[in-house]
């Protein structure tokens, strides 16, 4: 019955649990103020490292509380606002300046097309998250930084695909026509080459979305991403390994949503790619 | 083949030569590097007293001829915090990194492969939805999190193995399943791949139509030539085992160049750091060449379009 609908042949039900993940998540991201029950950097030295569900002086810690005694809940909640945006943001200006500089080395060759896909070979031939880290250690941590250092990191994977879909583009008639009618480069890159790859540019978005969220967690874990005491999911894991034996929780709910938001966002990204390229 | 050959080496060294350009760039770019080397609150004499003896007040062409041909040497400089080469303290700690990343290969590749021909020869079996449900949760699963899992589990729990360290022998267990499962899911996942691409093959059909078995066909025909892939992806993992070790090794404490690249950077160490990063792409960028000549060497179309 489901499988009929329009919608359960775009979306199938099978995925409807992880795009309800998601939603989960992002509202939480988007709704933080109004519905976490804490502040997440309030602190409450009675309520030090208490069980999920224990109660203190009218505040309940649904998921427990850290060791200078905050709400977990609410930290996570905040958390997810960092996870989202810091990723939001790094697949955004990476996403842009690779498919900015894939398009501009297909459309102009000669030298400055082999220095830029030569400068994506050499950023790729790194590994990506040591390519991070010794950023990182120049730059310093910091929201800002991470976003420039993932941006940084991850603009050939973009470029890379964009400057195939353009060489591909370039010589159609359509695209010929109006470079002989007069139209800038700039207005045939945007106006007829842009439309016409953004499919599989988003097919990368999705796939490096997960991917910045991961990077981004791993960062904050290894003390090179966001600082305290802004929630971030990976710093929390990390303070949390601290206290495992007496206090699981802290390292545990925020690795199991990171895992969650990771997972979802693969998923989705895979069948994604599939309709885009068209295998169902 | 000597051409393709010549091309790829090619590649490779403009590569090695890039990567190491760009970090030394970086590093310019990024502000005075002596100050990434000093502890916070140095008298401004001792920064100049570190940048005279760095050669850090030179001109900077002359600072970055000098950078490359010391690296062509394989020098890299002194550690800042303990006075010693780096290669000597690189070398005390790589063999722990090699041990911990080559029995996480063993891991991946012993059971991911084997679980990838199951998954390819039965597809519609319970245990291969299993095994699909775990290659997605394998990819998505950030190791600093399976870490305290069996840390909590193995360690905590149930006292089986020791959380941290690399004093036992029994150490190297669960820091070496933790970096193994996103590579074995990898494995899992191409080897399936591979194997059904195979087993969709004509020959397939014409030597089950023969009457050989459906494990026969696998065993001896489709086995070999869906190695192929595998082999590749083989070579490009080892680079992701050693960079994930980064993250592996600072969950467990052990003593490899993960958790020496992280302390370093807390103690502001740059050259241990550099050499760390450098070490990492030259291994990776030699890899990725292993890869593609492995690749030509075990498959002839390969070679023959190389070499047009």
């Amino acid at each position: 019955m489901i499988q009929s609908t329009r919608l359960g042949r775009w979306l199938p039900p099978r995925l409807w649990i992880f795009v309800g993940i998601l939603v989960v998540l992002v509202s939480a991201a988007v709704l933080a103020p109004l519905i976490a029950p804490q502040d997440p950097e309030a602190q409450n030295l009675l309520g030090r490292l208490r069980a999920p569900g224990t109660e203190v002086r009218d505040i309940t810690y649904l998921l427990g509380s850290d060791e200078l005694g905050r709400d977990l809940l609410s930290r996570l909640i905040y958390g997810a606002q960092v996870s989202l945006t810091v990723a939001a943001l790094s697949v955004l200006v990476s996403g842009s300046i690779g498919t900015a500089l894939g398009m501009i080395a297909a459309w102009s060759g000669g030298w400055t097309g082999t220095i830029i896909m030569r400068m994506v070979d050499i950023v790729l031939s790194v590994p990506a998250i040591l390519l991070a880290i010794i950023t990182v250690a120049i730059l310093g941590p910091g929201f800002i930084n991470v976003i420039a250092v993932l941006a940084f990191t991850r603009w050939p994977r973009y470029a890379r695909v964009a400057y195939g879909q353009t060489l591909g583009l370039m010589n159609l008639p359509y695209v010929r026509l109006s470079r002989f009618m007069g139209a800038s480069t700039t207005r045939v890159l945007l106006r007829h080459i842009l439309p016409n790859i953004i499919g599989p540019i988003m097919v990368v978005v999705t796939l490096e979305f997960g991917l910045m969220v991961l990077f981004e967690a791993g960062l904050s874990f290894l003390g090179l991403g966001v600082q305290p005491p802004t929630p971030s999911w990976g710093a929390i894991l990390s303070a949390g390994r601290n206290y495992v034996t007496t206090a699981w929780w802290i390292a545990v709910f925020p690795g199991l949503f990171l895992f969650l938001l990771i997972l979802s966002v693969n998923v989705l990204g895979d069948h994604v790619r599939d309709v885009v390229e068209g295998r169902r | 083949m000597s051409r393709f050959l010549f091309r790829r080496l090619m590649q490779a060294a403009i590569s090695i030569l890039g990567v190491t350009a760009l970090i030394f760039f970086l590093q310019r770019l990024a502000g005075d590097p002596v100050l990434l080397m000093v502890s916070e609150g140095a008298s401004q004499q001792a920064i100049d007293a570190l940048r005279a003896n760095l050669g850090f007040d030179r001109p900077v062409l002359v600072q970055f001829t000098d950078y490359m041909s010391d690296l062509a040497l394989l020098d890299f400089g002194q550690s800042v915090v303990q006075q010693v080469p780096v290669v000597d303290i690189i070398g005390s700690r790589l063999p722990y990194t090699i041990w911990l990343a080559g029995v996480a290969l063993l891991l991946a590749l012993g059971i991911g492969a084997p679980l990838g021909v199951f998954m390819a020869m039965r597809r519609d079996h319970p245990l291969s939805r299993i095994g699909m449900g775990f290659v997605l949760a394998g990819q998505s699963l950030p190791t600093f999190w399976s870490g305290v899992l069996l840390i909590l589990v193995f360690a905590v729990t149930l006292g089986w193995l020791p959380a941290s360290g690399a004093r036992a022998p029994d150490s190297v267990i669960m820091p070496a399943i933790c970096l193994s499962l996103l590579s074995m899911a990898t494995f899992a996942r191409v080897t399936r791949t591979a194997v059904l691409d195979e087993l969709s093959k004509p020959y397939i059909r014409a030597a089950r139509a023969k009457g050989l078995s459906m494990g026969q066909v696998v065993r001896r025909h489709a086995l070999r030539n869906s190695a192929i892939p595998v082999i590749s992806i083989a070579a490009l993992e080892i680079a992701n085992l050693l960079s994930g070790a980064v993250i592996v090794e600072t969950v467990f404490a052990w003593p490899g160049l993960g958790q020496l690249t992280v302390q370093s950077i807390a103690a502001r160490d740059f050259p241990i750091v550099q050499a760390v990063v450098l070490l990492g792409a030259f291994v990776s960028i030699f890899l990725n060449l292993a890869a593609d000549l492995l690749y030509s060497a075990v498959d002839p179309r390969i070679r023959l379009e190389g070499s047009k």
